[in-house]
Order: structure tokens, then sequence, then C-alpha cells
């Protein structure tokens, strides 16, 4: 399976190698440079590469490379899946998922690696298992530790590598019983030129923070669990329960963890908050052009739209940007060609605008394409689809915790065409 | 400092004492080295070892004493600049870490190996450390020791010799107490890859393998391919260790034995027969990665084992739409061709074999349906393939969804999942279709994931979604990314080679394209016109023409060259405009570029030899211009076509093809898809996605043409089963989760024979999982009886072997207490269970009496049997079970029991009714009036052996038909009556039981009652009833003999031998006994009603006989002439019935909706259409007598 993992950096230096079996050269990693130096985006470096005697497999996360080396066939998704399992538990353990932080934690980074897997097959993935078996790295602790030569290493098996919940870790307690579930809700779409949605769907998740001691069985129902239309769980939810009665059941674990994601795909469920007016337009003479764009409100459920903010990659021939934006202020970096326009809170009697005119590069033709606009949004206190949590409850402890739900909107992939 | 303020805690004089002990031995072995040589063994680890732990002591003792040898002296400064931190900040040389290893402190062991492992992470090399660290191997800090570990299964393989030295640690870890250690141990010592321990590491495998603990046995699993990359002498050993954790019936096995399995030996898929079913079952509570191996496995599996879902549409047509039902609108017109085909074979398709599915198939393809909803793409990817593989058309759509999910992941995600999602898109277009919308580009999506969209929309592209696709595509030209521009062209031109409606229209598109000012635009737009060019040349000339214009315009030197290509090529169809063209660029042929200059000559080249009258001359200027060009290309090119064209004296032999040679027909490029035919690589493997064969690849067998024999799936389920419920069940409250009841269920299934315990709850799956969680609410509310025993068998499955026992004690306890006839029943369902245990008490007696111990259905028997000894704790748990399930069940009727007992012997019979009479009818109806009518077939639907508890629900039981065998008179005084028993006839499913009664009404007594010389059809089989000894004369007796019809109603010739004479006789079955009832829903009812329209419905008018107008009747009637349950239906105008025939298991479904005035119709949906012919005779028969 996996048989080596090396950790590369945006300038393209390697600075973690990790070997499950017998050491590859790090030469091998010069295909997946080359490969690199082709494709003009980090993104676009091809996540599998086939080399005379391996075959690469990276994901591109945080400006970081992770890319493992495989010798026989193997399911690439099962690999990718893993990279990013990797990556995640990074995030998990230290907050961020970048070079100095990897490098400044390099040995809890390779006793996680040496955990998560074991002759390039997983082992143990689950964060509570092993943040049982590593303890994650706190400024007490590792003064305690540098005190007392104590270690970060737990030394018994977690109980949830054997237990059929292997997801929880045993003896939970806290003094604050708590459970927290954020519904968060993306909306993905493509809005054209003349205002139609072409696609529309909402992405929704649910991220879930709970504190609870013991084993905590909880249940979650919703008013209208029919809107779900596809639907993926956290292991803990019993599947059964959700087919039958769709209530999710579960013991969960402790924590912070993605309960489900779900996915509404039927447009005519999906509203979009905002529409967009633009203009876009570039003259031959002259070399400029014009811009402008206004943003309203369209179908919001009565909230206020936040944190509004579109982004346009402009098209290379455009050197600088002259604007005056009613709300808001933009930028314009004439390097990555990004206009950035934030317009905050979205004020439904005077709506904002951004006009002016645009200067371009002399001598090169027009381009003849106007760039999409990619627009960010906020909505606190509504899921976009009308999903409503009715009730929690919990089953199998005496205590009474404190439940709390926590519904946002936000644009996912919302782009308009011009 | 902290630290060895600690140690100067010490006793002094200790220290001092042992140091100076220690002091000498030391010295000795540091000169040798810092470890022992290798030659030395394991003996001279262990002294080795003495000197690190020694030397413990020793520095503690240099802190406290303050004084010590000379190599002390050197290290103590060291040692007070570690304590005080001062190395934080500079780099130590190897000699300081050496040190640092060295000391006695735990804390400044961590230290170095910190450090250690960070050279490691950063690829410095620390290999000459080695020494130093393996040393360590022992330490007692488990942090140390972690890290040391990592050291050593880095440098191992490049230190054989010193990692050896480690080799005895671990050993004695692989004996610790603490199951961690043993797995760690266990874990280093099969990472290192020492060839010399090979020996040692597969006695620790196997060993492991049978450890106590789950975990440890999981790593053994782990080890085994480690140890067999190492040395593949080893496999025949390993596969041996693998067969043994095959069996294993922990989850936390399930996935790493697989993976196991699938790196040593994935050709022994004889190994996996006996664990198919435990890991389907398994497969929903196994860890994410272990899935994915499963699953993947599993397919690769299926594809031996089972027959081709697909294969009855594959012959009709190829690759189209089998089902109209799912795949809809995108193929009409083949439909209707089909339509018209299907009619017209219909009698060669009656001669064609029918498909059944295999249950075990049926068995995975629900089984790893949930598993959809992962979080994991993976494991989402790996059930999808499984399904395109594996799962009948009508059934691959649910994936599209889930896939469609996965397209919101990472992009990498992404990447992988378009591109599988392209190769399914080719063969199954229609389950793609709805999900359209979620394959449009973002103009932030990565270049390769945009190609890969616009692939899948290509596929997907009909003539109904074509402009829609195409008004897509039209924003996507004028993107910025010019590479994806190209694709975008490339997708417009296979559409328009695709969909001939809008060939047209593509084409215009196409040539506006030709004036983009991106030469790559213009040059994909050029090749994809030129392809659609070729494909229609009646069309020629107006585009050409078109074109032909264009080159006023058009300053793109590629499209100018590749316009007059065009027009050079088509020529002909061009007479007019060709001329005047190339006269246009004989004016302007100074100014052209290059490319344009050569497609000029070209041009003037193929005119001169399509019409030379009128080009001549321009030719001959072309071609002068030409010959002073700048540019050697085109005065070359220049000369060779005079030469070539042009006839002169001297003229060769070539001149004569030159028409050939320039106008012969060019091939069009091919424009599909780059995805067409990846589908004979597994989907979501590596190979599938690089579109090579990668090492390890295992090939995705074809189908078998014949199904290799079932039976070897089967396994005794007495001990898994407990073991399944443990893993399932979750610790807590009322939740037996319904997970768990179907796991019980379903493991059930497997004991009672192959195909008849499967499939009935097969077709049920869906309403189960309500059913579960209904009957355990109620079963929990009103029947207090269960509800405690419901809980004591969970316990008793979460537990471990002790309290087991004591359950079993109680379990014994209760059994004494029912064994007493008359008991005060606290509940009806104890009252039940009463029952139960009598009517196993009864059986025993009978079975002693007479010879016909298989004459009752396998439950009774296996508990008769269990009750017998007392030593079964698995079947005890088992049993109860049973009881715990059916409680809530209506109860079957007594009614053949009875029967059979009233014939045979009177005296002890009417002791058991006694016993069991007044039981039923309170029983059934109670529970009838507080489930409701849905719930009670759910009920039905978790049943065990639905064709024992079938007559239940049968409200009346028929009475049994008995047919004449041997007439007296010719069996000279013996007669012979036999009749079908509707049991199911335990030693063979496929059989049907047949119960003879024998009657000696002659003087004397028979013996050596037995049958020969069977002669049957072929594909029949019988198992003969075992000898009758002696029938005394005046008796009778009986027997039940089982045959295999075959689904047909052929006859079953024997010969009937006594001792002194032999009877020929034949057994001809009625139609309606050679299926057996099975259990449906109504949902599901129609759902497989739906599924056998067409040919496989046979519907008849019929006028309901005066005594059988009332549903009851109709039910009494329809289920004596044929062997069906009752299926429940809404309207109380409709009777269903449902059965599955005894060999084949094709569904019958028969359905008789009354009308006014006794009319009624009489529908009958059988694969099997034969049968279904005969069975309409028959109902009909029975209906209006």
């Amino acid at each position: 399976m996996i048989h080596s993992l090396f950790l590369i950096n945006h300038l393209g230096d390697i600075f973690l190698e990790k070997h499950w079996k017998s050491v590859i050269s790090r030469s091998v990693c010069d295909y997946f440079f080359e490969a690199r130096e082709k494709a003009v985006d980090p993104e676009n470096v091809p996540p599998v590469l086939q080399t005379p005697h391996h075959y690469l497999i990276s994901i591109y996360r945080g400006k970081l490379f992770f890319l493992s080396v495989i010798q026989t066939e193997v399911p690439p998704l099962f690999v990718i899946e893993f990279l990013h399992r990797v990556a995640d538990t990074f995030q998990d353990y230290f907050g961020g998922c970048s070079e100095s932080v990897i490098s400044d934690n390099v040995v809890i980074v390779y006793e996680l690696l040496e955990e998560m897997l074991d002759n390039g097959f997983p082992l143990a993935t689950e964060s509570n298992v092993l943040k049982e078996m590593i303890r994650p790295p706190n400024i007490l602790r590792s003064v305690v530790n540098t005190l007392t030569g104590g270690s970060n290493v737990g030394e018994t098996l977690p109980q949830g590598q054997l237990s059929n919940i292997p997801w929880r870790r045993a003896g939970v307690k806290y003094t604050n019983n708590e459970a927290y579930f954020d519904v968060t809700e993306e909306i993905d779409a493509i809005v054209d030129k003349s205002g139609t949605t072409v696609s529309a769907e909402i992405q929704g998740v649910i991220e879930a923070c709970v504190k609870l001691s013991g084993m905590p069985d909880l249940t979650m129902s919703f008013m209208n669990p029919r809107l779900l239309d596809d639907v993926s769980f956290h292991p803990c939810v019993r599947f059964r329960r959700w087919e039958s009665e769709r209530i999710l059941s579960f013991i969960p674990p402790d924590g912070n963890f993605t309960l489900m994601t779900y996915h509404i795909s039927s447009q005519n469920l999906v509203a979009i908050p905002v529409y967009v007016k633009q203009s876009i337009s570039f003259f031959e003479a002259g070399s400029c052009g014009r811009l402008d764009i206004t943003i309203g409100p369209k179908q919001t459920m009565g909230k206020t739209v936040e944190d509004l903010k579109v982004t346009v990659h402009m098209p290379k021939a455009v050197l600088n940007a002259n604007l005056t934006a009613s709300q808001g202020n933009y930028t314009y970096d004439f390097t990555t060609k990004l206009l950035v326009w934030d317009i905050g809170k979205l004020n439904p009697q005077k709506l904002p605008n951004l006009r002016g005119s645009l200067s371009m590069q002399t001598g090169v033709p027009n381009p003849e394409e106007n760039p999409s606009l990619n627009i960010d949004l906020k909505i606190q206190q509504l899921a976009i689809s009308g999903l409503k949590v009715s009730r929690l409850d919990m089953y199998g402890e005496t205590y009474k915790p404190f439940k709390g739900v926590k519904y946002v909107t936000k644009a996912g992939k919302f782009q308009v065409r011009t | 400092m902290t630290a060895m303020q600690k140690l100067l805690q010490l006793p002094v004089n200790a220290v001092n004492m042992v140091k100076t002990v220690q002091s000498q031995v030391q010295g000795q072995e540091e000169d040798k080295s810092p470890v022992l040589t290798p030659d030395s063994g394991q003996q001279a680890w262990y002294s080795a070892l003495q000197p690190d732990e020694l030397r413990h002591l020793r520095s503690g003792g240099t802190g406290g004493g303050g004084g010590g040898g000379g190599d002390q002296e050197e290290r103590a400064p060291l040692e007070e600049g570690g304590g005080g931190g001062g190395f934080q900040t500079q780099p130590l040389r190897h000699d300081d870490l050496k040190e640092m290893l060295d000391s006695n402190k735990d804390s400044l062991k961590l230290e170095a190996m910190k450090r250690i492992v960070a050279m490691i992470a950063r690829g410095k090399n620390a290999s000459d450390l080695f020494p130093a660290v393996v040393k360590n191997v022992a330490c007692k800090n488990i942090e140390v020791k972690k890290l040391v570990y990592v050291y050593l299964v880095r440098y191992a393989e490049e230190q054989q010799d010193l990692a050896l030295l480690s080799i005895s640690t671990f050993q004695r870890g692989l004996k610790d107490p603490n199951q961690l250690i043993r797995a760690s141990a266990l874990r280093v010592l099969s990472s290192i890859r020492v060839t010399i321990i090979v020996p040692i590491m597969m006695l620790a495998i196997k060993e492991a393998a049978s450890d106590m603990s789950p975990y440890v046995r999981k790593t053994a699993a782990h080890a085994i391919p480690k140890l067999y990359s190492l040395d593949p002498e080893q496999k025949d050993q390993l596969i041996e260790v693998i067969e043994k954790l095959l069996a294993d019936k922990t989850t936390l096995v399930a996935g790493s034995v697989v993976m196991a399995f699938e790196e040593v030996c994935p050709e022994r898929i004889d190994l996996i027969h006996k664990n198919y079913r435990k890991l389907c079952n398994l497969l929903i509570d196994v860890e994410e990665w272990g899935q994915v191996v499963i699953i993947n496995m599993l397919t690769r599996y299926a594809r031996t084992q089972f027959l081709n879902p697909n294969i009855n549409e594959s012959l009709l047509e190829e690759g189209g739409s089998g089902d109209k039902t799912f795949y809809g609108s995108d193929e009409d017109e083949d439909e209707d061709e089909e339509e018209k085909e299907k009619k017209a074979e219909a009698a060669a398709m009656a001669k064609r074999k029918p498909y059944v599915m295999d249950p075990d198939h049926r068995l995975l393809l629900r089984n790893t349906k949930p598993l959809l909803q992962s979080r994991n793409a993976a494991v989402v990817m790996a059930v999808a393939q499984l399904y395109f593989h594996l799962a009948p058309k009508a059934e691959v759509g649910v994936i599209a969804k889930a896939l469609v999910r996965l397209l919101r992941s990472h992009s990498e995600v992404q990447y992988v999942v378009l591109q599988n999602v392209a190769t399914m898109s080719i063969k199954r277009r229609g389950m793609f279709e709805p999900y359209l919308k979620s394959f449009y580009i973002r103009s932030t999506d990565p270049t390769q994931i945009k190609v890969l969209k616009l692939e899948v929309l290509t596929n997907l592209a009909n003539e109904t979604n074509i402009s829609t696709i195409l008004r897509e595509f039209q924003t996507y030209i004028k993107s910025m990314d010019k590479d994806f521009v190209a694709a975008t062209i490339q997708a417009i031109g296979r559409c328009a080679t695709n969909i001939s409606e809008v060939r047209d229209t593509c084409l215009n598109g196409l040539v506006q394209l030709l004036s983009n000012r991106d030469e790559l635009v213009v040059a994909e737009s050029v090749v994809v016109i030129k392809k659609l060019l070729q494909m229609q040349p009646e069309k020629h000339s107006d585009i050409i023409k078109h074109m032909a214009k264009l080159t006023d315009n058009i300053q793109v030197p590629m499209a100018r060259a590749s316009i007059l290509w065009l027009i050079g090529e088509y020529c002909e169809h061009v007479p007019k405009i060709a001329p005047d063209v190339l006269r246009k660029m004989a004016k302007s042929f100074t100014n052209e570029e290059d490319i344009v200059k050569l497609q000029i000559i070209n041009l003037a080249a193929k005119l001169y030899l399509t019409n030379s009258k009128q080009t001549k001359l321009l030719t001959q200027y072309v071609l002068n211009l030409a010959k002073y060009d700048q540019n050697y290309d085109i005065r070359d090119r220049a000369r060779f076509i005079r030469q070539l064209i042009v006839p002169t004296e001297k003229s060769g032999a070539l001149s004569k093809y030159a028409k050939k040679l320039f106008l012969a027909l060019k091939p069009a490029p091919i424009l599909e898809s780059p995805f067409k035919d990846r589908d004979h690589f597994q989907l979501g493997s590596l190979s599938h996605l690089l579109n090579a064969k990668a090492g390890g690849y295992q090939e995705l067998p074809d189908w078998p043409e014949a199904a290799p024999d079932p039976s070897v799936r089967n396994v005794e389920v007495f001990t898994l089963l407990e073991r399944v419920t443990t893993l399932t069940s979750v610790p807590e409250w009322t939740k037996c989760s319904s997970r768990e009841k179907r796991k019980e269920k379903k493991v059930e299934k497997p004991f009672y024979t192959d195909s008849e315990g499967e499939s009935g709850p097969t077709e049920s799956a869906d309403s189960e999982s309500d059913s579960a969680s209904g009957s355990e609410s109620s079963s929990g509310s009103e029947e207090s009886g269960s509800g405690s025993e419901s809980e004591e068998s969970k316990e008793a499955s979460e537990s471990e072997e002790e309290e087991e026992e004591e359950e079993e004690e109680q379990k014994k306890k209760k059994k004494k207490d029912l064994k007493k006839p008359v008991q005060e029943s606290e509940s009806e369902q104890s009252s039940e269970e009463e029952e139960r245990k009598h009517q196993r008490k009864s059986k025993p007696r009978k079975s002693e009496s007479e010879s016909e111990s298989d004459e009752d259905e396998e439950s009774e028997s296996e508990s008769s049997q269990s009750e017998s000894e007392d030593s079964e704790s698995e079947a005890e748990v088992k049993k109860k079970k049973k009881v715990q399930t059916r409680t809530a069940e209506p109860k079957p009727p007594p009614k053949p029991l009875k029967k059979e007992s009233k014939k045979e012997k009177k005296e002890m019979s009417l002791l058991d009714l006694d016993d069991f009479e007044p039981a039923p009818s309170p029983q059934v109806t109670p529970v009838n009036t507080f489930l409701s009518n849905s719930l009670v077939t759910d009920l039905e639907g978790l049943s065990l052996s639905d064709s024992v508890l079938s007559p239940a629900t049968i409200a009346p039981s028929s009475t049994l038909k008995s047919y004449e065998l041997l007439h007296r008179i010719t069996g000279e005084g013996l007669s012979v009556e036999y009749c079908f028993s509707r049991q199911p006839f335990s030693p063979d499913a496929n059989m049907v039981a047949v119960q003879m009664q024998f009657t000696n009404n002659a003087s004397s007594d028979t013996k050596n009652l037995h049958i020969e010389d069977v002669k049957l059809q072929s594909g029949m089989r019988v198992k003969e009833f075992p000898e009758i000894e002696l029938l005394p004369a005046g008796e009778t007796a009986t027997a039940v003999m089982g045959i295999d019809f075959c689904d047909s109603t052929q006859a079953a010739n024997f010969q009937l031998c006594t001792h002194t004479r032999k009877f020929f006789v034949s057994i001809q079955p009625p139609v309606g006994e050679l299926m057996r009832p099975v259990f449906l829903t109504e949902n599901e009812f129609k759902k497989e009603q739906g599924q056998l329209m067409g040919m496989n419905e046979i519907t008849e008018k019929l006028t309901l006989d005066v005594k059988c107008r009332n549903e009851h009747a109709i039910v009494q009637r329809v289920t004596t002439a044929a062997n069906l349950s009752r299926v429940p239906c809404g309207s109380d105008k409709e009777c269903r019935f449902a059965g599955r025939t005894v060999t084949s298991g094709s569904l019958v479904l028969v359905t008789v909706a009354t009308k006014e005035e006794g009319a009624a119709q009489l529908t009958v949906n059988c694969e099997k259409m034969v049968i279904g012919t005969m069975l309409v005779k028959d109902i009909l028969q029975a209906l209006t007598q």
C-alpha cells in the first residue's frame, strides 16, 4: 500500500519524509517536481503520477504537498482520502497544517504517522483513538514534560480501539456537559449573465462539538428530514435508524467532529440570496474598460446578508482599476489580477455599487471574454434549505446537558458569469 | 537539575557498592564496542543489556558520588549542559547524541531520540548512531521506547547484525500480559526487515494469530504481508495463518486479514467461500479502510462465483437500455426496436434460462449499499464500483447520487471520481443524466477537473439535453483557460458526431470559432470541422463555400492554411469556388505565412489534377512564385510538386499516380472518448486511472458461464451468530439497534441451508429496519417476558464467556420451569414460549417411535438435539434468540402436526394436543390486534424460517391432499399414499418433501420397504426415505422422501421394493407443490411484480364459484392449490400470494382481484412461464369448480 510519504513545501523542498517499508530515495520526487513545473498552478498537478518504478499520489493542502509513493495497485482514492485524513489530524493536533507547525512538532508528527499506518495500511485514524495514544501538545503539558521527563505517549491501548465504538474514547468527564451543533449550508450556484440560475445546489454539513461525560447516546430529529436528498454520516450514526425513522441516532465521539453532510441538488429548493447586476466592458480604442457592479438582496428570508465580498479574476491585460465603491472598499492586486471588493453587510435600502474604469495594457488585443464574479456571503441564523433540528435527546446518562444548535448559510462556489 | 537531585536521594552506599562491581564488567564490555559483536548471538545480547542497565546505576552514582571512572568524567559536563537546556539551540554532533543516549536519565534519552527522529524525518543519515540507540530498546520509558522503535524500523535493514540484538526484547514483549505491548512488539519485530529472523517472525505471527486479544490478532494480520515481502518462500505457511485469521469473527481483524490475503494470495479465492457470508455481514462494522479492501476483494470474488445479472439483457441487445423504467428517455429509438425484437423473440426467450440471483449475491449488494453513505470517499467509490460491476442494471443507479456528492470534496477526490464517472457514463449514461448540472464547470475549477467534467458532459449529451449542453459549452469557449477551450471544441465536435440533429448547429458554431484570435482554438476548430465534413460529404459544398468566403477575413495563418487544405481536399464539391480561391491566394501569395504558402501550393496541385483547364496557368504561376521563395521548404515543395503533376517528356513513373497520391481518401480522425472501454479495469483502481496495468493489479474476472456450486459458502453458524451480535450490539438502553437485529437474522439464515433461508428476507430488506425497531418497542411494552429475554441475550452477547455461562444456567432453570406441564403464565409471552417447548418436547418422542426424524423443519430438530445434550452453549443462545424473534409472530397452526399425530398414534397425540391445543387462538389474535397489519408482515420478514411460519398467515390452513401411489390390490395388500407435506425438506432445500404413508393391509408382514431403480429426467434428484425394515400386518408407517423436480411437473419414476416384490410407481407433482411460500410486504410485492411484467405475466378472467366469493374462501382455495403464502394487501378486493419455486427460487406472484358478482381476475407473475401457465390453470380450476 502506501510505501513512503514526503512532505513538500511550496518552494519544492522536501522537509519531512517517512518510510513504512524499505527506504525509497527522495530522488523519486523529481518526477513530481517535473510535473509541478509543467502545471502552472499547484492545483493543476495531477494527483496521480506514474514513474518507471513507482506511482506517486499527492494532495495539495495548506500550500503543502503530501506526496505518497506507491508500488503496487491500490485504489487511488484510498490513498488520497488517507492523506487528507493525515492533514486533518495535523490540523486537529496543532491547529494548523503548515510547514513551520509540522517542523516544530516533528516528533509528534512522526509518532502520529507511525500509529496511523502500519506497513502502509491504515491502522488508527480515528482522532479520539490517536489522542489517547499520543497526546496533543499544549503548553502546560510541554512544561511539565520538560521538568519531569514525562512523555506524550499513552501507555495503554485506547479502549476505543477494541470496543465497538472505536471513535469514542473511554472515561470522558466534564463538569459542564454541553453539546453544540452547527448547521452550515453552502450554496453552490452558477448564475448567468442575464441573472438566471444555471445550476444551484446546497451542500450542508452538521459540525458538532460534543463535550459530554460518560457514554451518552444522542438522537437528533429534524422538522423536515425529507429535504435531505443525499447524506453521508460519521461512522457513529446508526444508519438503519435513519433509513427507517429519519432520525440521527449516535454515540458521539468526544470533541469536534462532522456528524453528517448532506446535499440538496434539486434546484427549485435552492434560494439564491442575492442578485448581481453587472457590466464589464473593454473598449477597442483607448485601451480602457468600464466596470459597474451592483448587488441587491433576492431571497434572504428576512435575514441580513453579511460578509458580502466579490472577487473578480481579471484578464491579464487589465493593468489597474480606478473604481469607486459606494460601500466597503476594494483592492486590486495587479500581479495576481485579483479584484476584491469587500462590502460587508448588505443594506437593502442603499444597494452597494462599484463602478469605474479599468486601465488596460496598450498594444494587447482586448480580452474577448469577461471575467466571472465569485461571491462570498454569510447569513446568520438561517439554513437556506429550511432544514431545522426539532429535537435533541440524550439517553444513557443522567445529567442534563446544555444543548445548542446554530444555523449559518454561506456562499460556496457561487459564481456569476458575465 | 531536578532529575539529578532525585538521583542524589539514592542511598549512596548502595550505589557505590554496585558501582564497584560494575566498573569492572563495564570496562571489559566497553572495550569491545558499545554493544556486542553480532556473532555473539542472543546470549551476548543478554549480557549486553546488563552493562546498559548497570550504566544507569553507575551514572546515577556518578551524580551522587561525585566521582567515577574515566569515561564518566567526560560525560558529566555534558549531562549538566543537557540538564540546563543549553543544547536546545546549537545542533549536536552525533557524539553528543550518543552521550545523551548512554545517560541514565530518561529525559536526556528522550531528548536525544527526539533529535534523532527529527534527523530521520528530514532525511539526514543517522545510521552511525545505531549501536547507541539499539541499547535503549529495553528502556522503560514508553516514549523513548517508541522512538527507538521508529529508529530501528528505519535502519535495521542497513545494520542487520546489530539489529539482531534487539530481537530478544521483542520476544520478551510478545509474552507480555499487556496486549498493547504484545502488539507493538510484534509490530516492530515484523517491521525490521532482517532476513535472518524470518523463522522467529513466522513463529511470532503464528502465535499472535491465536492470541486472545483481537488487537494482537489484527497486528498479526498486518505482519503477514511484511513477512511475505521479506521472504516469499513462506507463502504456504502464511496462507495457513491467513486462513485461520479469515475465520476470525471480529470486525477488528477482518479488514487487516483481507488486506493480507490480497497481498499474499489473492488467487486463493477458495479461502473466501467459508467466510463470505460472515464478511458480508460484518462489513458495515469494519473500520473504513478495511471496508475498502474487503469490498474490492468481494467484487472479484463475486465475479467468479455468481452469474451475470444482466445476462439476459446483454443477450437481447448490447449495452443498451435493459430496463426502461430507469433509463427512461436516453435511447428511445433503440427501445422501440427492442420492443419489437422482444415480441419476435418471445418464443426464443421462453427457452433461455431465466436468471435468478444467488441469494449470496443479493446479500453482498444489500450489505454494501448503506456504505454509500460513508464519509470516506474511498468507501463510497468501492461500493460504487461494486455496484457497477455486479449489480443488475436496474440497481446500478443508486450509486450516482453518492458519486455526485463526492464532487464537492477535495479536488484530488474530484479528479479520481470524475475519471470513474467518465467511464461509467459511457456505459450507463442514464444513471448520471439527472445530475447533469452537477458537472457544470466553474471558472475556478482546476483545468484537469474542467477537462474531466467536460468529458462527462459530452458523454451525457443526447438529443434532449444537447441544447442545454451546447449553451454551456458556448460559455466555456470564452474561458481564459485555453487548454480548456481546446478541450471544449473537441467536445463540441464529439457531440456533433454523436447527435446528428445538432451537427449543423455545431458546425456553424465551429466555423465562427475559426475567426478566433487564439491559434489553438482555431486549429482545434479546424480539426473538428474537418472531421465533421468528412462524415457528411453531401453537405460539404455549403460549408466549404462559407469557409472560402472567410479566407478574406481570417488572418490567423493556421486557420487560413486549414481552410485551404479543406478546399483542396473537397475541390470537387466546390468546382466553381476553388479556382477562385486559388486566384485570390496566388495574388497574395508573397505576403502569406509559410504554412499558408505550403497549403496554397497544395491546393494548386490538387486543382491542377482535377481541373487543369481552369487552373493550369494559376498553378504554374504559383509554382513559379514558390520557386523563388525565401523558404527552402517552399522551394522544395514547389519543385517536387511540379515534377509530380506537370507531365514532361521525362517524367517518372510517379506522375501517373499523382492523382492517387494527392486525392486519396483520407481517413477521418476519430473523435471518441478516451474513457471508452476503460471499464475492463476494475473501476476505482489505480490501473483504471492510469489506463495501464499497475503492478499487483488483479484482473477483474469475467462472469462464469455457469454458477459454481453455491453450497461451498454454507457454514455452521452457531458460533458465528453469537460473536456477531457481540460486535454490533451497542451496550445501551432500548436499541438493539435495527442493525443488530438484522445481523442476527442474516446470520442465522445460512443455517437453514443455502437458498431457501436467504431468499425470503432478501426481498423484504427494506421493511426490516422498520420492523426491527417496531418489534423492539412492542415487545418491550407488552411482553415483559420477551423484553427480558432479549435483554439477556444482548448481555450475553456483549459479555465474555463467564457471563454467558451464567446466563446459560438461568436458561436451564427456565427450561426446567417450563417443562412442568401446567405453568402459571405470567404473560402471553411465556405461555407461548412454553408451548414451543412442548412442541419441542413432543418431537423427540415422536422421532424415537417413528422413522421420520426429518419430517419437521430445522429449528425443531435442532432444538431437540440440543435439548438432549447439555453443553451446547451456543445452541442455547441461538435457540433463545429464536424464541425471542418468534414471540411476536403469529403461531404456525399446529394442524399439520395434529393431523399426523392423530393418524399415527392416537394415545400419544392426545396428550400432546391437550398441551398445546388451547394455545394458538389467544395468541394469534392479540398479536394481530395490537400490532398493525403492516407491522405483522414486517415481523414476518424478520422470521427465521419463512416456510415454517407461512401457514400462519394463510389464515385457515389447508388440509393436505393425498394421492395414491400404490393401490392395495396392485400392491398385493400394501397400499401407499403420498402427499406433499409442504415442509422444507431439511437435507436438501431444493427438494420437495413427499410424505408417504404405507399401510399393510395384507395378513403377513412386509419387510425391507425401500426404493430402487430411480428413473428421472435429467437434473432431477431423489433423496430416498430410509428403508423401513418391518411393517407388520395391519400397521401403518410414514416416511418422507425428497424429490428435486427441477421446477418441472415431470414425474419421478422409481420402483418400490419390498422383500418379495417390486412395484413400478411414479410421483407427479401438481405445479402448486413446486413452490414454497415466501413473505413479501405489499411494497415488495408490487416492486417484484413490476419487474415481472410482459411475458412473465399471465392474466385470466374468471367467474368465481358461488361458494368461493369471500376472501376467506379464495385464500383457502388458492393456498390449497399451491404452496404459497399470503401477502398483505391494503384493499380487500385483492388477494395476493407469493412463493418461490423450490429448485431455482424464481418468484411466483399470484393476485386475485375480485369484482362484482363473482367476476374476478387472476394474475400470475412468474419468471418461469411454463410454471406460470400451469399454475394459472390450476388456480383457475380451484376457484371456479
